[in-house]
């Protein structure tokens, strides 16, 4: 456990030593401060059915920003490893394979969680100023960030496989980004494709962020999104330790 | 300590080593020589657990490095090849993070990093970032980093390349010291530096052993075993005929072209002609300048061994 906790620590540490870091983080308080800003002024002026809060999670700047952070949060991990040869120290000490891909994952969902704590902020702010809440409930709250910490497990996971496979960070951000904008499209497909059966909509359906965005955000907890994104993460993390490990016996 | 039995690694299409065998015991300084792309890297990693061989075994301490890496790579201080290090953490940190990487005991790394810092000569820069760092000093964080967990084997990949004079010193009395009561394996390029520090010198040509012995019994191996260099005035005398009928002279060189010659000696190992070659002289009236033996180095027994085909 202690030698998880120091690789766990040396990875959050090296996110904030490098400047990607800090550029994902303005960028991205960036985009989601336009995103509030616009919603309230969209509110401000005509009668809407949502609340500021639903507004905000689900609006395309906020799925624009959202699946362009994933790739630039992962890329590094195990890419930047292999290139520099740090790999080389990393694996010839008593470290097992999972620790070390576990402590990059758990990493990159440190620096996450880290990304979105400013956005709290806002909602903190509105309050402030309005005296009106942004939410219509605590539960409105807690399922959409819920449901930001289980995709992003799940998107994080992706990025932590795209990355074991090359040495070239931006071959893997390329590739998870296309897989992540794959995947998120897929739960689009059902708006396009009118002609299919309701079965083939409803499965669909199952996998559409968006869709589990909306009703999470409005404090509904579903646990079938939760299932799907738990366990889908963690056939991630076992074929990252796959890959990983291949060095072992592809000779 | 170390044990290798039919080692072999293939790369796509070409063999990097073939059929190693040979075993450190607990104790020896082993010098790894070779020219550039012989298999030594390739050797050091397979026994660092960093790649699997494609055939043979080898063990570490009696545990697999393959099947029982974990507990193998416990009794490893390993120091990679151009020592790979990240650049954004500082020396200390880093030293810190690798001494927890490595188990060792929470409430000793401190003084196990102060340690490993204080002989390896980095107190001056232990709050710089590595990246910040010169060739040298890193070289030094590298061979700190492996020291860390007090390992029973060092395998160290070229700890002097990119050192100055002074700073290969510096390592060569270190590795010394620590050969004292560690077992260390090393690669080097730099033949003197084997020659003192090493008990026993393994030559690697084209993934093969071509010869495991000590620097002494290698010196005496081989064809070349030393010589007499015998300078002088031999007036009318050829001088090389005169010289040949000495017992225990195989060869004789002549050079120069005016008054005084010079002849190098090849002589049988174990014999010493100097007596004989002066009492010539004296007999035949030579003007002596120089009568020297030469004692063959490493370097000749390294050039002999891997030159045998021309590149």
């Amino acid at each position: 456990m202690r030698k998880f906790y120091a690789l766990l620590s040396r990875e959050v540490r090296g996110y904030f030593h490098s400047p990607i870091a800090y550029i994902v983080l303005i960028f991205f308080l960036i985009v989601s401060g336009i995103d509030f800003y616009f919603q309230v002024s969209f509110m401000n002026q005509r009668q809407v059915q949502y609340t500021v809060q639903e507004a905000f999670f689900n609006s395309v700047f906020f799925w624009f920003a959202f699946v362009l952070i994933f790739p630039l949060i992962t890329m590094r991990l195990f890419a930047e490893e292999f290139k520099l040869g740090t790999i080389e120290p990393l694996t010839t000490v008593p470290v097992r394979d999972w620790q070390v891909v576990l402590a990059k994952f758990f990493g990159a969902l440190v620096f996450y969680v880290v990304l979105w704590i400013p956005t709290l902020l806002y909602f903190a702010i509105f309050l402030k100023v309005t005296n009106e809440p942004a939410a219509h409930s605590a539960g409105a709250y807690f399922g959409s960030y819920l449901m930001l910490l289980l995709l992003g497990m799940f998107y994080l996971s992706i990025g932590c496989l795209t990355s074991v496979l090359t040495r070239n960070q931006i071959i893997a951000a390329v590739i998870s980004f296309c897989a992540i904008t794959l995947l998120f499209f897929l739960g689009l497909v059902q708006f396009i494709l009118l002609d299919v059966s309701s079965e083939t909509r409803d499965l669909l359906g199952y996998f559409s962020a968006i869709e589990h965005m909306g009703t999470f955000s409005r404090g509904v907890i579903d646990t079938r999104p939760i299932v799907l994104y738990v366990s889908m993460t963690i056939v991630m993390l076992v074929l990252t330790h796959q890959a990983f490990q291949s060095r072992k016996w592809r000779a | 300590m170390i044990k290798v039995e039919n080692l072999t690694k293939r790369y796509a299409g070409q063999t990097a080593i073939r059929d190693l065998n040979f075993e450190v015991s607990r104790g020896e300084i082993m010098g790894f020589l070779g020219p550039n792309g012989a298999g030594k890297t390739t050797t050091m990693r397979i026994l660092a657990s960093f790649m699997p061989p494609t055939s043979g075994r080898a063990t570490i301490a009696g545990f697999d490095v393959f099947e029982q890496s974990l507990q193998a790579r416990a009794h490893l201080g390993y120091m990679p090849e151009n020592v790979p290090l990240y650049s954004d953490m500082r020396v200390t940190e880093y030293l810190r993070y690798r001494a927890a990487l490595k188990g060792v005991q929470h409430r000793r790394i401190t003084e196990r990093v102060g340690d490993v810092k204080e002989l390896c000569g980095l107190k001056s820069v232990e709050n710089k970032l590595i990246g910040a760092l010169s060739k040298g000093y890193r070289q030094r964080v590298g061979l700190a980093d492996a020291l860390l967990a007090e390992p029973d084997l060092l395998i160290l990949d070229e700890p002097t390349i990119g050192l100055d004079p002074n700073q290969i010193r510096q390592v060569r009395e270190l590795i010394k010291n620590l050969g004292e009561q560690h077992t260390i394996l090393l690669s080097t390029h730099i033949l003197p530096e084997v020659e003192m520090t090493c008990s026993r010198v393994i030559i690697i040509h084209k993934g093969r052993i071509e010869a495991c012995d000590t620097p002494d019994n290698l010196l005496g191996k081989i064809r070349q075993a030393g010589g007499v260099v015998v300078e002088a005035k031999v007036g009318t005398d050829n001088g090389a005929d005169e010289l040949k009928k000495i017992s225990g002279v195989r060869e004789v060189i002549t050079d120069g072209e005016d008054d005084w010659k010079k002849f190098s000696l090849r002589v049988e190992s174990g014999i010493d002609v100097r007596e004989e070659v002066f009492r010539l002289a004296t007999e035949r009236r030579w003007t002596l300048r120089e009568l020297t033996q030469r004692r063959a180095t490493l370097e000749d027994v390294f050039v002999e061994i891997t030159h045998a085909d021309p590149v």
